[in-house]
């Protein structure tokens, strides 16, 4: 309660600085607007839907491009833990590619897919699939060899002690990968939104350079909360659950 | 009471290992874990293999077991030879082995699922009569961290015990655990041989130990690994560690190992 109490104070603190800041006009209004026509502009676009729209076509790309890159990154993060030919050949590609920034990705995508939504999904993926390849890897590599050892002795083939033993052990990696790959997808995805204007969907990102180029601060603003806010409900509705379960099971950190 | 029985007829050799060898190759050279070790076990055996460490016994333990493949000879279950691990011998290690992201009915449930012939109900069945023999029926949705060690190896006894094997293995079970813990399953793991009739091979460095739980001790001497002597132990069951009958017998196979091995005294447990 105490720290509910904190956290409130701070935040009202920030935002009345905002709003006296805003007042005493330093800066041009276009430049820094107050925070209530933050709030006009985000009440009038979530009424008229343009906000829902944006969302609803940003979350579209976002979970094709995520799901792709789960669905290909803890196969072959299994396979680069487990075989040596691939951890030399795509572990070592995953490690290097993990390292650059995924907006890096956007001239190329401009180039091969040109202002398509493939060009979205495309950096999507690349933003995300190296850093589940990896935390995969991982979790399977600190898989204590006894847990395999003791499911053999019970009568586990390799496929059984694979899918029964060996991923669930690795889950509280797998699971902070898919989360660091959410993050990653995320951060992409609003970069390519910005940089690749395209006509088959109007994206948050979009939203948000719109608002540039009219020089609606307000606007560009709203935009950047509302990415805020979808972040925090992903982590505490997908993630959160997830790690609760986990930390109770294995008696790791808080819960 | 039927193991003593069979015990007295004579039984038939249940597990038979035959001039097995085993090597390692580590950074300081090759290391001759097993040196042509012959050994015979039989039914309702309560077997303690007792050395110091190097001496090959948890290697032996894990070649029974089928987890590791000899050099040279071979070991027999029932006149087969063992080339993998099988639910007729289930093996418990020193540590648990206990699956984290499984409660303790599931852990026990893990060897039980791979067991043909059973529907769930069944399966179910089966776990809790076997956590109830280790006193654990009222953790049974218990999260394993939550188990003390003790508790934690009674899970793991209990695991091993689910799919019926007719061999059990233990490797050092009790090693990490504080004393009065061990005592307990001392207690309990005599009364599980009795009951429930399995041949135990078990593995330790403490003599003491191997006195209590053991009809037959036998002794490894390392570097090579060799089977050097062997001890009969025929005091009743259940044996109490503290007996002073039970000393007499510790502390001569205590002499005998260090006529074997300059190890320190601490390393052979003769507390």
């Amino acid at each position: 309660m105490k720290r509910l109490l904190s956290s409130a104070v701070f935040f009202a603190a920030l935002l009345l600085a905002w709003h006296c800041l805003a007042l005493a006009k330093i800066w041009s209004p276009v430049l820094l607007p107050d925070p209530l026509s933050v709030w006009d502009y985000f009440r009038s676009a979530a009424l008229d839907g343009t906000l829902l729209d944006a969302t609803l076509v940003t979350l579209r790309r976002l979970l094709s491009g995520y799901g792709i890159a789960l669905l290909l990154g803890i196969p072959v993060g299994m396979l680069t833990a487990r075989f040596r030919f691939m951890e030399d050949t795509a572990g070592v590609l995953a490690l290097g590619l993990q390292t650059l920034p995924s907006v890096c990705w956007v001239p190329l995508a401009l180039v091969w897919f040109g202002q398509t939504e493939g060009a979205m999904l495309f950096v999507v993926v690349m933003g995300s699939l190296w850093s589940v390849i990896i935390s995969t890897d991982n979790g399977i590599r600190n898989v204590p060899p006894i847990f395999a050892r003791a499911a053999r002795t019970m009568g586990a083939k390799q496929f059984y002690t694979w899918t029964r033993v060996i991923l669930p052990a690795s889950a509280p990696f797998v699971v902070s990968g898919m989360k660091q790959g959410w993050a990653f997808a995320w951060r992409s995805l609003m970069a390519a939104e910005i940089f690749v204007t395209i006509l088959t969907g109007f994206g948050l990102g979009q939203l948000l350079d719109f608002g540039r180029n009219l020089h609606a601060m307000d606007q560009v603003i709203a935009v950047m909360f509302v990415i805020v806010l979808i972040g925090l409900l992903v982590d505490k509705i997908l993630f959160s659950p997830i790690e609760h379960f986990l930390h109770r099971r294995w008696g790791t950190g808080r819960a | 009471m039927s193991v003593q029985d069979e015990l007295k007829t004579v039984p038939p050799a249940k597990l038979l290992i035959e001039g097995v060898s085993k090597s390692f190759v580590t950074r300081s050279g090759t290391v001759c874990a097993l040196d042509h070790i012959s050994l015979q076990i039989n039914e309702g055996d309560f077997v303690c293999l007792v050395g110091p460490s190097g001496c090959g016994k948890s290697t032996l333990l894990n070649i029974i077991a089928g987890l590791e493949i000899p050099d040279e000879g071979r070991t027999l279950m029932d006149g087969k030879p063992v080339t993998q691990p099988g639910r007729d011998r289930m093996v418990m290690f020193q540590e648990p082995a206990l699956f984290p992201w499984l409660d303790v009915l599931g852990n026990v449930l893990f060897g039980l699922r791979l067991k043909p012939n059973l529907n769930d109900k069944e399966r179910r069945e089966v776990a809790r009569f076997y956590l109830r023999l280790v006193g654990l029926e009222d953790f049974a949705h218990s999260n394993i961290h939550e188990l003390s060690g003790g508790m934690k190896q009674r899970a793991a006894l209990a695991r091993s015990l689910a799919p019926n094997p007719r061999v059990l293995l233990m490797d050092e079970p009790f090693a990490a655990l504080d004393a009065l813990t061990r005592e307990q399953l001392y207690g309990d793991i005599q009364r599980i041989w009795a009951e429930r009739a399995k041949t135990i091979v078990f593995v330790t460095h403490n003599v003491r130990e191997a006195a209590c739980l053991g009809n037959r001790v036998i002794l490894f001497s390392p570097h090579p690994g060799r089977v050097r002597e062997e001890f009969h132990i025929d005091l009743p069951h259940p044996r109490d560690i503290n007996s002073v009958e039970l000393a007499k017998h510790a502390s001569r196979i205590t002499r005998a190992l260090r006529g074997y091995v300059d190890a320190p005294e601490t390393e052979l447990g003769a507390e």
